[in-house]
């Protein structure tokens, strides 16, 4: 019997299907499985309830998931029984996870690594709620409620809607959320014109960085010339510390084909790309499936819903070139050819993949789609900042206390990400800095934490939006070293065509370099911030056009800093170690030899219970004898 | 026709043509490194760079690739533009501190010396040599490999090609010497593409004349009235055609 999902009647089966998978009538377990779930242990988590269930005969249904966000709790495991509301387990392991079964099979409430109970659900593409039985036999008062963590307060999940609740694998379930309902009505209700114009007014701009509309790319692409168009989902997500298209990929992949195949009908395409990064073996693997499964269902091929459409995706996948996510760079290498930026004009929209017209959005662009057709525009609208809309992901990482990835609504200030959300600095240490947008986003300093997040709002401090990697960085980073790691990273990633990107890069690297040895000299900054200028206005592409910021917010917020490693030969921060002394505090030293083992140069001398010594020749400060001190002898100066 | 101001003066063009080339027909000189008339405009060496005011934005831009358009305003040389393309030589100089047409460029626009790390190559990754190759030539031989910094021309695998020709258009168009072709006797070297290729005997003098490849290709292409020459240097082709037209006996 054929798959082929033709009529709202029989997507509305499928959908009772998939509810009946997500709300079985027996206990449900959901096992984060995205990348980062994996990499804290997830898969072995999986295979212990596994064996478990099947060890002991249990009636319950065990799940892999895509990722909640909440990455520093990670391995998540939820636990979903008929009659109570859904409970998240955090940092989960083989031994709890055996814990969490013995307690489910004797009907108990397992307390231990609680992080939430989730008290209902939210189907967003239907505006509805659907609430979860309080189990009012056991007091759950004491377990905090999802939606009131403080973490996920301030969120509104709209791209990643569906991440880390359904089965990624499975599409009844996506469909049980709301999924291909956009599809259908697009399909039967709406002229391409009339797509366009609703992503148009939605506001909706480029989530990969740039922010152009995305209605008006859609509009020059329909109108382009010629038969053969392209849409092509752009996956090469390539900033450090930024996974959220990642994340989405593999938590929600028929999202991505919902939106492609709504941009194919609305600007005319048969075929479609998805360029996906190499690195992302589950995402590949993740979006395969969903392209088989999208096809036997009759959402992708030659009669979707019912000879509707015609549309197929390809996947295309990257060879780990940064550059790769501007689009010319991508089509070429799409094509074959080296990735490699070509001067715009012709846009991609005029003349894209194998010179035909093309249409390239982000992944997050692209699971917006489908909310924005259920939701209308006006919904989705009235999100967000005046020239900014919706949502955006970030990736909220390094010195912070939530690593994770969290979608809020545009405008939120920074300080509202980084403490309501992230809960501020570990270890009591001060807020420095975060940097936004990636190796080319800029710096944003501690003093401007009650900007309003948005594309504007970044530009205007020097930064960017970029794909919304944001990196925390305190009291302990130096920001000279944080701008030498960047050009380090863009020297390597540029791809290298343009003198100015190339040799400019190259150059500034050379000068910050030097100066974190200690070799400043007076007029490197001035020179910092000439280079930087040519390389910002003389590049082709927007990674060149970009590369310079990390220096140039660097040098303006924290010119002192500067300043500090230049003329006085110091790192206020303590990180250069060409600047640094490691020195015993001859008051504190007790003597007790370990340093002296400890150090692989031999550069500490002393006896037992006399204060030791570093022979400052010998020491190549790595800092060893500073972590192994029990009594805080050794300082840093 | 287009009308657009370039350097305070009304010049009208038609479609079409670059900045570039525009300015070139007007007697405005622009400097630039990687473009050549015989292939598509690439924008690498950035050293054309202009700055264009559209709609009362300016902006700089390469002018080998920026298109005339209705209504722009072009300055070649304003303070801006001095400032960058005078950075952009410092770095070139930098990179190819002995190439005489950056010296001399650099000198030009009153670069005394480069304050950039030195790099002592001959190539300035201007990218023509690999589009003579594959857009003339149509053989593809040599191409860009690695990225950023690494970024260098060479073949395939770094090894010798298989279908170069040794036909020597890239030494022709490289701007900086940067390719050397070296005959010698029965071979042509190309050390900048790891080749080397047999050479041709002329049948009347014994002279060792074109590379096997290129002959054969030339032969390929079938031009049935040079067959009788084929074989033969450049010289005896000419004394052989001259007797033939002259009706004289070798």
């Amino acid at each position: 019997m054929s798959k082929k999902i033709a009529s709202l009647r029989e997507l509305d089966e499928l959908r009772k299907r998939g509810l009946k998978s997500l709300y079985p009538d027996k206990p449900r377990i959901m096992v984060g499985m995205a990348t980062c779930g994996l990499a804290t242990g997830g898969k072995k988590v999986f295979e212990i309830l596994s064996k478990g269930i099947e060890k002991n005969g249990m009636d319950a249904k065990l799940v892999p998931t895509g990722c909640l966000g909440y990455c520093q709790k990670e391995p998540l495991v939820d636990l979903l029984r008929p009659g109570w509301p859904r409970i998240i387990y955090q940092q989960m392991d083989p031994e709890k996870a055996e814990k969490l079964l013995d307690n489910i099979n004797q009907g108990n409430i397992w307390r231990e690594n609680v992080l939430a109970k989730m008290e209902e659900d939210e189907f967003l593409i239907f505006d509805e709620k659907r609430k979860y039985p309080s189990g009012s036999k056991a007091n759950l008062n004491n377990i905090p409620s999802y939606q009131q963590l403080p973490f996920y307060k301030k969120q509104l999940r709209i791209a990643t809607r569906n991440c880390g609740f359904i089965n990624p694998t499975n599409l009844a379930e996506y469909v049980a959320r709301g999924g291909y309902y956009s599809l259908f009505k697009v399909l039967t209700q709406y002229e391409p014109e009339q797509v366009i114009e609703e992503v148009m007014n939605s506001g909706l701009r480029g989530r990969g960085g740039a922010g152009f509309p995305t209605g008006r790319k859609w509009i020059y692409s329909r109108q382009a010339k010629g038969d053969t168009k392209y849409v092509i989902c752009n996956a090469d997500e390539g900033d450090p510390g930024a996974y959220m298209d990642r994340s989405i990929l593999e938590g929600d992949p028929h999202s991505i084909l919902e939106g492609m195949i709504i941009g194919a009908y609305a600007i005319g395409a048969r075929e479609g790309y998805i360029y996906v990064r190499a690195e992302y073996p589950l995402a590949i693997e993740r979006l395969k499936e969903a392209i088989h499964q999208a096809q036997d269902y009759g959402f992708l091929g030659n009669d979707i819903l019912g000879g509707r459409l015609s549309f197929s995706i390809n996947i295309s996948r990257g060879a780990g070139a940064f550059v790769c996510g501007e689009e010319t760079a991508l089509i070429a290498s799409i094509e074959g050819r080296q990735g490699e930026p070509r001067p715009r004009p012709p846009f991609p929209a005029q003349s894209g993949l194998w010179g035909k017209p093309s249409n390239i959005n982000n992944v997050e662009t692209w699971a917006n789609i489908p909310v924005i057709i259920a939701r209308g525009a006006d919904w989705f609208s009235q999100i967000g900042t005046q020239r900014s809309k919706g949502t955006k992901v970030f990736s909220v990482v390094g010195k912070i206390n939530n690593t994770g990835l969290v979608e809020v609504p545009m405008g939120i200030t920074l300080r509202e990400i980084i403490y309501d959300i992230g809960g501020g600095i570990p270890g009591g240490k001060k807020f420095k800095a975060v940097q936004t947008g990636g190796p080319s986003g800029g710096c944003v300093p501690s003093w401007l934490l009650n900007l309003p997040v948005d594309y504007e709002q970044l530009t205007k401090v020097g930064s960017i939006m970029g794909s919304g990697g944001m990196i925390v960085i305190d009291e302990d980073t130096c920001v000279v070293d944080l701008a030498r790691y960047f050009l380090s990273f863009l020297q390597d990633e540029s791809c290298g065509k343009c003198t100015s990107c190339r040799e400019g890069i190259v150059w500034m690297l050379e000068i910050l370099t030097r100066i974190t040895h200690g070799k400043g000299e007076e007029g490197d900054i001035e020179l910092l911030e000439q280079i930087a200028e040519v390389v910002k206005n003389a590049s082709l592409c927007g990674l060149g056009k970009t590369a310079p910021n990390s220096v140039l917010t660097t040098s303006l917020y924290f010119k002192d800093e500067y300043e500090a490693h230049i003329k006085d030969k110091q790192c206020p921060a303590r990180v250069c170690r060409d600047l640094i002394t490691y020195i015993i505090n001859e008051e504190k030293c007790t003597g007790c030899m370990r340093c002296v083992k400890e150090c692989v140069q031999e550069a500490i001398v002393g006896e037992r219970r006399k204060p030791h010594r570093i022979i400052q020749e010998k020491c190549i400060k790595c800092g060893i004898c500073y972590e192994t001190c029990k009594f805080d002898a050794i300082k840093l100066e | 026709m287009l009308k657009i101001v370039i350097d305070g003066k009304e010049a009208e063009v038609e479609e079409g043509l670059s900045v570039l080339e525009l300015a070139e027909k007007i007697g405005v000189k622009i400097p630039t490194l990687c473009y050549h008339p015989a292939v598509g405009a690439y924008g690498a060496c950035r050293v054309c760079i202009v700055e264009v005011i559209e709609k009362g934005l300016s902006k700089l831009t390469t002018s080998c690739t920026c298109p005339v358009e209705s209504g722009i305003e072009v300055k070649t040389n304003s303070e801006k533009v001095k400032k960058t393309r005078k950075l952009i030589v410092e770095m070139l100089l930098a990179r190819c501190p002995d190439a005489k047409i950056i010296q001399d460029l650099a000198k030009q626009l009153g670069v005394e010396k480069t304050r950039a790390p030195q790099k002592n190559e001959n190539c300035i990754l201007c990218g023509l040599c690999v589009r003579i190759c594959r857009e003339i030539i149509a053989v593809d031989a040599v191409g860009f490999a690695n990225r950023g910094n690494k970024r260098k021309v060479t073949t395939p695998f770094e090894i010798q090609s298989d279908v170069c020709l040794g036909c020597g258009a890239c030494a022709f168009v490289c701007p900086t010497g940067a390719i050397k072709i070296e005959d010698v006797e029965d071979k042509r070297k190309i050390d900048m593409w790891h080749t080397e290729l047999g050479k041709v005997k002329c049948e009347r003098c014994g002279r060792y004349f074109s590379p096997v490849p290129l002959l054969e290709q030339i032969k390929k292409k079938g031009l049935r009235e040079m067959s009788d020459f084929l074989g033969l240097c450049p010289d005896c082709r000419r004394l052989v055609l001259a007797n033939k037209l002259m009706g004289r006996e070798e």
